[in-house]
């Protein structure tokens, strides 16, 4: 083997799409080889594993802090699209390059600590909220055969390690010993445990009909299609419908995104547990937020949307990895359209709209579930389902948030 | 799992095992315990027992202590940090310490069964459909009512925080 060799691969893998991510992976591998072939010694085997962990690690990485640079000037592209302005357009081509600036701002802005914090912990904090956010990631099937730890309780992996960024909200609230800190991170911590029942439960459902708990099985479970063009996505039956919104709610909460974005509240609260954040920390608190965000919308994609499979049948010739991508991308861009056109909730109103709607919901789409997979998953079963599903929604909506009473004569409540 | 993995976790537990009783600061402890539970957790991983381990991050890592910490936020830290060392508490604690351990120590030694290597175990069964079978089929009785303790105690907790302000 030699380097030219190596060369003439690149156009060959170049030739199928679907496939390049993979067999780029073994070109690096062969090159590692070829280098030690050069030096003059065989390259031992436990060098080449680790090549292999870490050009996965590194892609991910890397593609998802490029998601993020990139969203960042997208974010607030649209957003000024939006309120009819032109957002940023001054670094580089259509401001392309104002993630790169604001890197640099944030790296060379003073690191304020306050004197009575404690220190160790305000230190930690960021970290705290980066890893679990870094690790998750790793979990998601990108294309076909493209994952990078195939674990047979993937989905329940993914809610334990995305659990770590509600310990570290509360870390920096607590340590910053700041009355405005520590309520954003006790409203934090309280919303993300009201919301984490609905988004666990909607995953559950989608488990169970997949009979897995691994997300390649339930990718692996959407694929096909129906009457030979309509994809078997979970997302077109009644249950995962409603299972699928849920869930998208939920996520949203779980991120702090708006409108659930009453931790960070400005006109309340000042910035909650981000207040006494500056420069690099609070730039590592961001990012967390935006990747945890891509990985929890990716899990929605592998959950409901059919993961990497392509929507219709004539549109395979797209390879898988990419339909993974472009269904992130628009889920990202419906975020930010929330963001531009809902208002803010009040505390009560949220916390109210996940136990008394939500949770309910999410039961009625699991019995749902269970009736369309008992009667047989055809026309019928939809039909069943479908009814299941709009008659809690109904009654929920008249008894929870129809007004019944004046505002006068409300009473307040213990845990009010 | 390599027997360095299975050093480190278990180093990584006990130590902060200990950490979490001997430090003074309520918070400082939660933390300890949940770095603890995380080491426990990667044993659990390193037996090939996926499933019991991510149970562990999840509802022990994940939820209670979220529980403990919010709680701690609400109360006041101070008195706990402010309390001096009870000479004589401390060493009765430290006496019934050394007293437990010999006598687990000679327990083990003349168990004869605890000196002797396990049989090999053939894994490869994926454990979530294990642990539903169990639960479901052998043990589904003991199941329901524990469910309907657990649904009690959250209807408890309804009425309780139902009460109106005087």
């Amino acid at each position: 083997m030699n380097f030219i060799d190596l060369l003439k691969r690149i156009p060959e893998i170049c030739k199928t799409p679907e496939t390049l991510p993979l067999e780029g992976k073994k070109l690096i591998l062969d090159f590692v080889t070829w280098l030690g072939s050069l030096v003059g010694i065989a390259v031992p085997p436990w060098v080449l594993t680790l090549v292999n962990i870490l050009v996965v690690i590194v892609a991910i990485i890397a593609v998802f802090l490029i998601m993020f640079a990139l969203m960042s000037v997208w974010e607030r592209k649209i957003l000024a699209r939006a309120q009819n302005r032109y957002g940023p357009n001054r670094v580089g081509p259509w401001g392309l390059f104002q993630p790169v600036a604001d890197g640099i701002k944030m790296l060379t802005k003073e690191d304020i600590v306050p004197r009575n914090a404690d220190k160790v912990v305000h230190f930690i904090a960021p970290i705290v909220m980066l890893v679990p956010a870094l690790i998750l990631p790793v979990l998601l099937p990108y294309g076909r055969g493209m994952v990078a730890i195939d674990l047979s309780v993937g989905i329940l992996f993914f809610f334990a390690v995305g659990a770590g960024s509600e310990v570290a909200i509360f870390l920096a609230g607590w340590s910053s010993r700041n009355k405005y800190s520590i309520l954003g991170a006790m409203r934090a911590i309280a919303q993300m445990i009201s919301y984490e029942l609905p988004l666990v439960m909607s995953a559950v459902i989608v488990a169970l009909v997949a009979g897995t708990l691994s997300p390649t099985g339930i990718v692996e479970a959407q694929g096909g299609y129906q009457f030979g063009f309509f994809p078997n996505w979970f997302v077109f039956t009644p249950w995962g419908f409603v299972a699928c919104v849920l869930f998208y709610f939920s996520a949203l909460a779980e991120s702090n995104r708006s409108p659930f974005d009453l931790p960070e509240g400005e006109s309340e609260l000042v910035a909650g547990h981000l207040t006494e954040y500056s420069g690099f920390k609070y730039a590592l608190f961001f990012m967390a937020e935006y990747v945890g965000m891509f990985a929890i919308n990716g899990l929605l994609v592998t959950l409901f949307l059919g993961g990497y499979q392509a929507p219709l049948p004539f549109l395979t010739f797209i390879p898988s990895w990419c339909w993974f991508f472009i269904k992130l991308a628009f889920l990202a861009f419906s975020l930010v359209w929330v963001r531009a056109t809902m208002p803010r909730f009040r505390i009560d109103q949220m916390m109210q709209f996940a136990w008394k709607f939500m949770l309910p919901m999410s039961f009625a789409a699991l019995f749902s579930a269970a009736a369309w997979h008992y009667a047989g998953r055809g026309l019928l079963g939809w039909g069943i389902s479908a009814v299941l599903v709009a008659i809690p929604y109904f009654a929920l909506g008249y008894f929870c948030f129809t007004r019944h009473h004046s505002a006068d004569n409300r009473r307040y409540l213990f845990s009010e | 799992m390599s027997p360095i993995l299975f050093w480190i976790f278990s180093a990584l537990m006990l130590g902060f095992g200990a950490a979490t009783i001997l430090n003074r600061n309520p918070v400082a402890s939660a933390l300890s315990l949940v770095v603890s539970f995380l080491g426990l957790a990667a044993l659990f991983f390193g037996l090939d027992a996926n499933f019991i381990g991510v149970i562990q991050i999840l509802v022990y890592a994940g939820a209670v202590m979220v529980l403990f910490i919010f709680i701690i936020m609400l109360l006041d830290l101070k008195a706990e940090q402010r309390r001096q060392i009870n000479i004589p508490a401390l060493l009765g604690g430290v006496a019934i310490v050394v007293a437990f351990t010999a006598q687990l120590v000679t327990v083990i030694r003349s168990y004869k069964a605890g000196n002797e290597p396990f049989a090999a175990i053939t894994p490869n069964l994926p454990d979530a459909h294990n642990i539903g079978m169990t639960l479901f089929a052998n043990y589904n009785l003991p199941f329901q009512v524990i469910g309907v303790l657990i649904l009690v105690a959250s209807i408890g907790v309804v009425v309780l925080s139902q009460r109106e302000l005087k």
